[in-house]
């Protein structure tokens, strides 16, 4: 395995190669970073008003939304069948989706409220008919097979369409994930890029603990991708590591994101409770009040 | 039935140039028509049904009309919430398309029978459901499949002899009737038909007079054929190599409950795991009751019983 030290170096011939990006400046792309403050706000509003949990997970992957939506996505026009896709396979963070969804414009201030209220399409896991929501998703290990296909039909009609698949770590559990794994590199899949959102949580543990998922990186590029190591929360690091991805390998491409379960509320950090709890009114405050603080 | 669904399904091919075949590594010596006229067309998933199912959704969504084919219970079972989740929540034509009905595969033990598949398939909603009895039939619903604008499931049959006077009819939501006796109606799944016509021929021996309802699609159902059928006879047997509960017995009941609470229905079919039984489909029906002599005996026996209080069935 070689382990690369920068993002612009050039693209290594061995299929099981790993490249970590380091840290940026954070210079590349400040929309991305406000808008993953507005994202998080958004979980925090929105995940209050209704009453409900999952917030830890949404948190965790707000930067990733971020890059992708100030980036690759923000062209992404829902009505256009030529549009790069977005499938946020694990469903069960579809909060984060949401706001950045209503931050482009395509969801307003009242689909948004009515997130998790009833005959809304606005669930905790995404929709198809929700405008902007490429593919339903909440059963993990399903999005990747989609994307799959997805990205096999750009090829088949001469697209040059991007199909991005976030997943989460435990997720890779799941034996059908790594059907599509295999599937993907074996079609050379260039266009495909799956996020792993590697919190090292789930459910009731974590992964280490659950089953262990290490050595994660060799594994993915023991299949035949190619690997990035990238900070989850980097917003910058991951802007330009999407952006230089190259079609011309002939390998599906992989962001393991190291990222904090609950990033950016102190209190929820790293914890397995916030998974499934619901704020009271004082962690709440805490909870806005931190990441105000933490904008300027 | 595997040369005429690919025979029919390169005829679709060529007309309809979305249409792409998928397969889990399985159809040896069957989908090579298809797969040399549409070398681009064809794709050799692997042995991973989830993934094709998956695969299939995605490339749906994009505009294709993909057939993913398997064995019948790989097909439906092992990607089942795939199917629901992808293909039928999503609205998009994918084609499941599960080899070997009932017993087809008779030696090869009971991994490989499809008892439930049907039970499993028909309670989806919008998931189209067709089940030929014949070769011709098989064509006429591959061809059919054109009409149905989301998902469906085809339930083929390895050995698919003509059913005598059938004459390959098939109309989506419609039963075809042989004959027309008003002692009993001889309802059937696929190729038990075969099994049918020739116990109404028994029956006949015997001055009993038979219809015979070949059911070769579910969703839609033939809910009226069945109806307008259960209300002019007094008995009903529901004929299928597959398990008792959920499939076309238990359509059967329900048509009868909501159209026709006069008549009485048999159902004729697998009530148990069939363990440490393989052998040929002819020796798994004569276990299960499933042949032309038992049927018709079971339909004797239920007229004789007409007016009594029964526990009637197999």
């Amino acid at each position: 395995m070689r382990v690369g030290s920068d993002d612009n170096g050039r693209k290594p011939t061995n299929s099981r190669s790993v490249r970590v990006h380091r840290s940026s400046t954070g210079s590349t792309a400040p929309d991305a970073r406000e808008l993953a403050h507005r994202i998080r706000r958004g979980v925090i509003e929105q995940s209050k008003r209704a009453n409900v949990g999952h917030i830890g997970s949404s948190l965790s992957i707000t930067d990733i939304i971020a890059a992708l939506f100030a980036g690759p996505l923000r062209a992404a026009l829902p009505t256009d069948p030529d549009r790069d896709r977005f499938i946020l396979s694990k469903g069960h963070a579809a909060l984060a989706l949401y706001a950045a969804l209503h931050e482009a414009g395509r969801l307003t201030d009242q689909d948004l409220s009515s997130f998790c209220s009833d005959h809304s399409a606005l669930g905790a896991h995404p929709e198809h008919v929700v405008e902007g929501v490429d593919f339903s998703t909440g059963s993990l290990g399903h999005g990747l097979s989609i994307g799959a296909g997805a990205a096999l039909a750009a090829r088949l009609q001469g697209s040059q369409r991007t199909v991005f698949v976030l997943v989460s770590d435990a997720e890779c559990n799941e034996g059908s994930l790594w059907e599509a794994v295999m599937f993907a590199a074996h079609h050379k899949l260039s266009n495909l890029v799956a996020v792993v959102d590697v919190n090292g949580q789930q459910a009731l543990g974590y992964t280490r603990d659950v089953l262990n998922l290490d050595p994660l990186a060799a594994r993915w590029g023991a299949f035949g991708w190619d690997v990035h190591e990238v900070d989850g929360h980097d917003v910058d690091i991951m802007s330009t590591t999407l952006a230089d991805l190259r079609r011309d390998e002939g390998q599906p491409h992989v962001l393991l994101a190291a990222t904090t379960f609950g990033k950016g509320v102190s209190y929820m950090e790293s914890q397995i409770k916030w998974h499934y709890m619901p704020m009271s009114d004082e962690e709440y405050a805490g909870a806005l009040q931190e990441l105000e603080a933490a904008r300027r | 039935m595997r040369n005429e669904f690919v025979r029919a399904l390169v005829e679709v091919g060529e007309i309809d140039s979305r249409v792409l075949l998928l397969t889990g590594d399985l159809g040896y010596n069957a989908l090579e028509p298809f797969a040399e006229r549409f070398p681009d067309r064809f794709f050799n998933i692997g042995v991973a049904e989830q993934n094709m199912v998956g695969v299939a959704t995605g490339l749906a969504e994009a505009g294709y009309v993909p057939f993913a084919y398997s064995i019948a219970t790989f097909a439906s079972m092992r990607a089942y919430e795939f199917i629901r989740n992808g293909p039928v929540l999503h609205e998009l034509p994918v084609r499941i398309v599960g080899m070997g009905a009932g017993f087809d595969y008779g030696p090869n033990g009971h991994t490989h029978y499809a008892l439930e598949d049907l039970a499993l398939m028909r309670v989806q909603p919008d998931l189209a459901v067709l089940a030929p009895a014949d070769s011709e039939q098989a064509e006429a619903a591959v061809r059919a499949t054109r009409l149905i604008r989301g998902p469906a499931y085809l339930r083929l049959e390895k050995q698919s002899p003509a059913i005598p006077g059938l004459d390959g009819r098939f109309e989506l939501g419609r039963a075809q009737l042989i004959g027309n006796g008003e002692d009993v109606a001889l309802i059937a799944l696929g190729g038990l038909a075969r099994q049918a016509v020739q116990a109404a021929a028994l029956l006949a021996e015997r001055d009993v007079d038979a219809t015979v309802a070949v059911v070769s699609t579910f969703n839609p159902a033939p809910i009226d054929d069945l109806g307008e059928l259960l209300r002019r006879v007094p008995l009903a047997l529901s004929l299928e190599a597959h398990y008792l509960n959920g499939g076309l017995g238990s359509l059967v009941c329900e048509v009868a409950a909501e159209r026709a609470p006069g008549c009485r229905v048999i159902r004729c079919g697998v009530n148990a795991v069939p363990r440490g039984q393989s052998g040929s489909p002819h020796s798994l029906y004569e276990l299960h009751g499933l042949t032309a002599a038992t049927i018709a005996q079971a339909a004797r026996k239920g007229i004789a019983l007409l007016g009594q209080p029964s526990e009637a069935g197999t």
